[in-house]
């Protein structure tokens, strides 16, 4: 995201900027799309609601949406760019960058909260030196927030792929972590 | 009538209105801030809840319709609490920094602070978007002052239909976002503006804006566009003289308050340091005339292949001076040659008061009919197809109804880039269900809101046409009626569409049978989109735009006149929202047309072959006689000029050196000219062959009038004062004149001396028939659409409403032609020219603003992958272009907006100029109307790179 919610606001007169000198850079969809993002594509064909369906194809098919992959949507299904970019950012689900190893979601509903997963967040972002929506250097997880998965009973949860984890501390939440595959204990 | 009451008083509302339109338009202000008269309501701001009795609790007026009876409150005190509340919340995410910000002063949201008396927030103030996008030379957006309104994100898809933007993110994280928070250049962006014009806060600002100071301190001058014939209202802001920045204005005839990149952004060229600023004598001349004692010789290296436009060769001399050699010349050819040595070149781009003196002073002065302007190269097969079918050649209908039909047809027109605001048009029309079905060969932008895209290979459109009247007459759809009472012709017509079956016209087109049966249905009967919101009614409205894919032709007429027939056929005419609508392409050049800038009419299509009109004109200016053979045309004036027929001319405000067809004739013919005048405002490539350049002052430093392409009629403002010694073309046509005059021995004839441009509007109107009601004094904030035959005449919006001009409607069986010239083994490519979205005509005031030229500082072709693979030409290189007449050397684009066996070259640039390929021997029969359109050609990829 490229915008700092840390900068200070400046209310000072501006400046003129100044300009990159502009240069022409070809078509970036000249080559057709490759056949497992044309197959999706071409099954949407006309429905002017299958958007989010086709971006939901398309990640649980390539693990994320790419700028081109979104491009080659917008410019086949004939979306807008800006809107598919605004429903993907909308929805926490679309990721816009390949996702680690394991994804780790820290559900922050209400039961949750009420059961620590403030101080889960808060100890994972510390211990894994990431920030929501990041992804450790090795790729090995990527840290996200989820605001209820419905599983209160249960509650603080974490899911980590598929797969949910109850009655969660935030120590509990390390061990957890600590023992998915791809990581320094992992033998097989 | 329908009536609601609105605190206390009892308003009126049109069927379909909400309560926030009947309280505006009954003069009641509700708060608002994410509302706009020209955008859907979105009811996101909630600062216009208003309280209706029988609710239990307030609702947001914008989105609210009206039922009779309605009682409104839009004042109240828990209607102030909540507003006060919303005020608050806004401001805890806006610094409310008035006292530096640009915005003070023109901000609604400082205003309805003012208003609840909110001076800062009491809740925590954290502004969350503090990003600052200056990535481009026409505006900047400031995150920090963004409210999250969404007029920006509605007017770019409601409105322009590009979707540049839209919002991204969620929570605290939301933010008006391009593509992948990517640079705007990158994105859909055409850069019009027009989220700037509607931003409420400072969130948008022009760059010409930054640092110049506080709203309240500009001074404001209101004036119309000096760039294409839609002929929008701008509202120039100006600070110590200078201009600051360009906006629309609300309630502007044309535009509304809606602009293009080039009406918006492309005045800094007033400015450029290479503007004329004092008359200049050719080198040559001045050593022969007496003025220097340094002999010099012209070298022949075109101005084309010259870096910049170097007036070295010329020396400044006075106005007494630079008048009286071109007088005295101009007098010499004359009495040597005859009058019809002397040929002159009128301008679309100055105005209806110049064009008329101009051409008063080649007949009246000069004595003949050798006066004509570019309109020959864009819409004289208009003029001469549509005045033989209906009587008038021009628009039939107005911009503003477009939004209104059910279907529109357009063919060879790129609106939403030659015509921007038209485009908007044409956006509009389609949100709201209109079907839109577009026949070109290329693939322009806005073939993304189309219903139907034919797409026929370059100059086999005629079969499409033919076909389509063919299926309507095959099917029944027809206007049975409207062709009995209002049109005559129509059983040769029927005859001749016979032999014109789609399958017939989908071989020489190569658009499917289907999709033409398709259109024609869909145009014959008006019928909107699918999924549009269906009216409850017979036959639709359905109209026609085009522009110069249609009329630049060696067939043009006949093709203009095809659309006609369509057009009659159907009873898409002489009714709102119909019509059939040449785009004009020049802000003037519909009224240097009416004013006679014209070789075979006078003023108001008044024929020179006829006596009786030519006598009346004679007696009106004061002469004797008037010359009765129609004169020469653009074309045939350079040819006459190469074969020694014409010896001097006289160029105001055009650039044949780039926009005439096969350039180096032009050049060869503009050289062996004894005497050639060049009146501009910059030193134009035509400029820098001429024996003498007079300094013009542009549209945004004079009065008079233009009449843009609907025959509306508006009156232009001076914004800035002219550089140095330029004057406005009318004082100098009328000082030339005079010495003219003077030295023929012929004073006291015509009147050429006048106060005013009022005073030359005055005698116009005394000749022009359609003017003959419109005096400048009316036109006082006000404009008005001829024919406007006499003083009280309210004008005439829609052509041809209960008769034709003409009386009946003529049809006319229009033959197939082939394009002249085909493409063959040697050179296999079709080349087709036109405009782009960011540059205007020659390219001599798009090139010299900083923003434009900054979008595309240099010309492209655009080629097809297939021809590009064959060629070896690859995206983003350089590529040869060549025809039987010359080569180019051009940037290389492979896309798909052209199809294989199609190149597309824009005509603004001296570098690779389009008109070094086009012919100047295929003319129109009847308009002389160059083919600009289809051309064939070759490309290669050239040996160095």
């Amino acid at each position: 995201m490229s915008f700092d919610s840390s900068a200070p606001a400046d209310a000072g007169p501006r400046e003129r900027p100044r300009l990159r000198k502009f240069a022409y850079r070809g078509d970036p969809l000249a080559e057709p799309p490759p056949p497992e993002l044309s197959e999706i594509i071409s099954r949407h064909r006309g429905e002017r609601d299958g958007l989010i369906t086709v971006l939901e194809e398309i990640q649980r098919r390539f693990g994320y949406l790419g700028e081109r992959q979104l491009r080659y949507v917008a410019r086949d299904l004939g979306f807008p760019l800006a809107r598919i970019y605004g429903v993907v950012t909308f929805y926490n689900w679309f990721l816009l960058t390949p996702p680690g190893l394991h994804q780790v979601k820290v559900c922050r509903g209400t039961a949750c909260h009420v059961n620590g997963s403030a101080l889960i967040l808060d100890r994972l972002i510390a211990e894994l030196a990431i920030g929501v929506d990041e992804t450790t250097p090795d790729g090995r997880l990527t840290l996200q927030t989820v605001a209820c998965v419905g599983a209160c009973s249960l509650a603080a949860v974490v899911v980590v792929g598929s797969d949910t984890y109850g009655r969660m501390s935030p120590e509990e939440a390390l061990r957890t972590l600590a023992a998915l595959p791809g990581g320094d204990g992992d033998s097989g | 009538m329908t009536t609601i009451t609105v605190d206390g008083r009892v308003v009126g509302f049109a069927p379909g209105a909400t309560v926030m339109e009947a309280a505006l338009a009954g003069g009641i202000d509700i708060p608002r801030l994410c509302h706009h008269p020209e955008l859907r309501p979105s009811g996101g701001c909630r600062l216009c809840l208003v309280e209706v009795e029988g609710m239990p609790k307030p609702v947001p007026a914008c989105g609210l319709a009206c039922r009779d009876g309605m009682v409104v409150a839009t004042v109240g005190d828990r209607l102030w609490a909540m507003r006060r509340e919303i005020i608050d919340l806004f401001v805890s995410e806006h610094p409310l920094a008035c006292s530096t910000c640009e915005a003070d002063g023109a901000c609604d949201l400082q205003r309805y602070a003012a208003a609840v008396g909110v001076t800062e927030s009491t809740h925590p103030t954290e502004v969350h978007r503090s990003l600052y996008q200056d990535d481009n030379p026409f505006f900047v957006r400031d995150h920090q002052y963004c409210i999250l309104c969404g007029k920006c994100v509605r007017v770019c898809d409601e409105v322009v239909g590009v979707n540049a933007i839209d919002f991204a993110g969620r929570g605290f994280e939301s933010h008006v976002a391009t593509p992948f928070d990517g640079d705007l250049i990158e994105s859909a962006c055409v850069f019009c503006g027009s989220c700037v014009q509607v931003c409420p806060t400072a969130a948008l600002r022009p760059v010409t804006r930054l640092r110049r100071g506080r709203e309240a301190e500009f001074a404001r001058v209101r004036t119309i566009c000096g760039y294409c014939g839609v002929g929008c209202g701008i509202e120039y802001a100006l600070a110590e003289g200078q201009i600051v920045y360009a906006a629309g204005y609300p309630g502007a005839p044309v535009n509304g308050e809606f602009l293009c990149a080039k009406g918006r952004s492309g005045w800094d060229f007033v400015s450029s340091p290479d503007r004329l600023t004092r008359p200049l004598v050719r080198r040559d001349l001045a050593y022969r005339a007496g003025l220097t004692t340094d002999p010099w010789e012209m070298p022949d290296t075109s101005p084309l292949g010259s870096r910049k436009a170097d007036t070295e060769a010329f020396l400044p001399v006075s106005w007494e001076v630079a008048l009286g050699l071109v007088a005295d010349r101009l007098a010499a050819v004359v009495t040597e040659h005859g009058p019809d040595a002397v040929a002159g070149l009128a301008s679309a781009r100055c105005t209806n008061e110049e064009n008329y003196l101009f051409q008063k002073l080649m007949r009246a002065g000069i004595g003949t009919n050798n006066v004509d302007h570019c309109a020959r190269l864009c819409h004289a097969s208009t003029v001469a197809g549509l005045g033989a079918a209906f009587g008038s050649g021009a628009m039939t209908n107005p911009i503003r109804e477009i939004r209104e039909a059910d279907c529109l047809l357009i063919t060879g027109s790129n609106t939403a880039e030659s015509h921007p605001v038209i485009g908007y048009e044409v956006v509009r029309a389609v949100k709201r269900g209109a079907s839109l079905v577009i026949i070109d060969p290329r693939r322009i932008p806005l073939v993304d809101h189309a219903t139907l895209w034919l797409q026929p290979r370059p100059g086999m459109d005629v079969f499409v046409f033919l076909a389509m009247m063919h299926v309507i007459l095959r099917g029944g759809w027809e206007d049975p009626a409207f062709i009995a009472e209002r049109t005559e012709g129509f059983e040769a017509l029927a005859a001749a569409v016979r032999e014109h079956p789609p399958e017939v016209a989908a071989l020489a087109s190569g658009v499917p049978a289907a999709l033409i049966e398709e259109a024609a249905r869909v145009y014959a009967l008006g019928a909107r989109a699918a999924g549009g919101d269906e009216r409850p009614r017979g036959r639709g409205r359905s109209s026609i735009l085009y522009a110069m894919g249609i009329t630049q032709r060696s067939n043009g007429t006949d093709l203009v006149r095809a659309l006609a027939d369509l057009a009659m056929l159907c009873g898409h005419l002489g009714k709102p929202a119909t019509g059939v609508n040449p785009l004009r392409g020049q802000s003037n050049v519909q009224g240097a047309c009416d004013v006679g800038a014209l070789p075979n009419v006078l003023p108001g299509y008044q024929p020179v072959a006829d006596a009786e009109k030519r006598a009346a004109v004679a007696a009106a200016w004061g002469v004797s006689h008037l010359p009765e053979s129609p004169g020469l045309t653009v074309v045939e004036m350079m040819r006459a000029a190469t074969a020694g027929r014409v010896r001097a001319m006289y160029v105001m405000g055009e650039n044949p050196m780039i926009s005439d067809p096969n350039l180096t004739h032009v050049e060869e013919a503009l050289r062996s000219l004894d005497l050639l005048v060049v009146q501009d405002i910059f030193p134009s490539e035509t400029a820098l062959l001429a024996h003498v350049i007079l300094p013009a002052a542009s549209s945004l430093e004079k009065d008079g009038t233009f009449t843009n392409t609907e025959r509306r009629v508006q009156l232009l403002a001076p914004v800035v004062p002219a550089p140095g010694q330029a004057r406005p073309d009318w004082e100098i046509v009328g000082r030339l004149a005079e010495a003219v005059a003077a030295r023929l021995g012929r004073e006291g004839g015509p009147r050429w001396r006048f106060g005013s441009t009022a005073d030359i509007m005055a005698e116009l109107g005394q000749v022009t028939p359609q003017y003959r009601g419109i005096g400048h004094e009316r036109l006082e904030g006000e404009s008005l659409v001829w024919p406007c035959p006499a003083p009280g005449h309210p004008g005439t919006p829609i052509l041809h409403t209960t008769a034709f001009t003409r009386g009946r409607g003529l049809f006319h069986p229009v033959r197939a032609a082939l394009p002249a010239e085909q493409p063959d083994d040697e050179y296999p490519l079709i080349l087709t020219t036109g405009r782009i979205l960011v540059h205007y005509h020659s390219g001599t005031m798009t090139r010299r603003s900083e923003s434009l030229a900054w979008r595309e500082p240099r010309g492209f072709a655009e080629v097809n992958a297939a021809d590009a693979a064959t060629a070896g030409v690859l995206d983003g290189k350089p590529m040869i272009i060549r025809s039987r007449r010359g080569e180019v050397r051009t940037q290389a684009r492979v896309t798909d907006r052209v199809p294989p066996g199609v190149v597309f070259l824009s005509f603004h640039w001296k570098e690779g100029a389009a008109n070094l390929l086009t012919s100047d021997e295929s003319l129109d029969p009847v308009a002389k109307i160059p083919e600009l359109k289809v051309s064939a050609v070759r490309i290669e990829r050239p040996a160095r790179p």
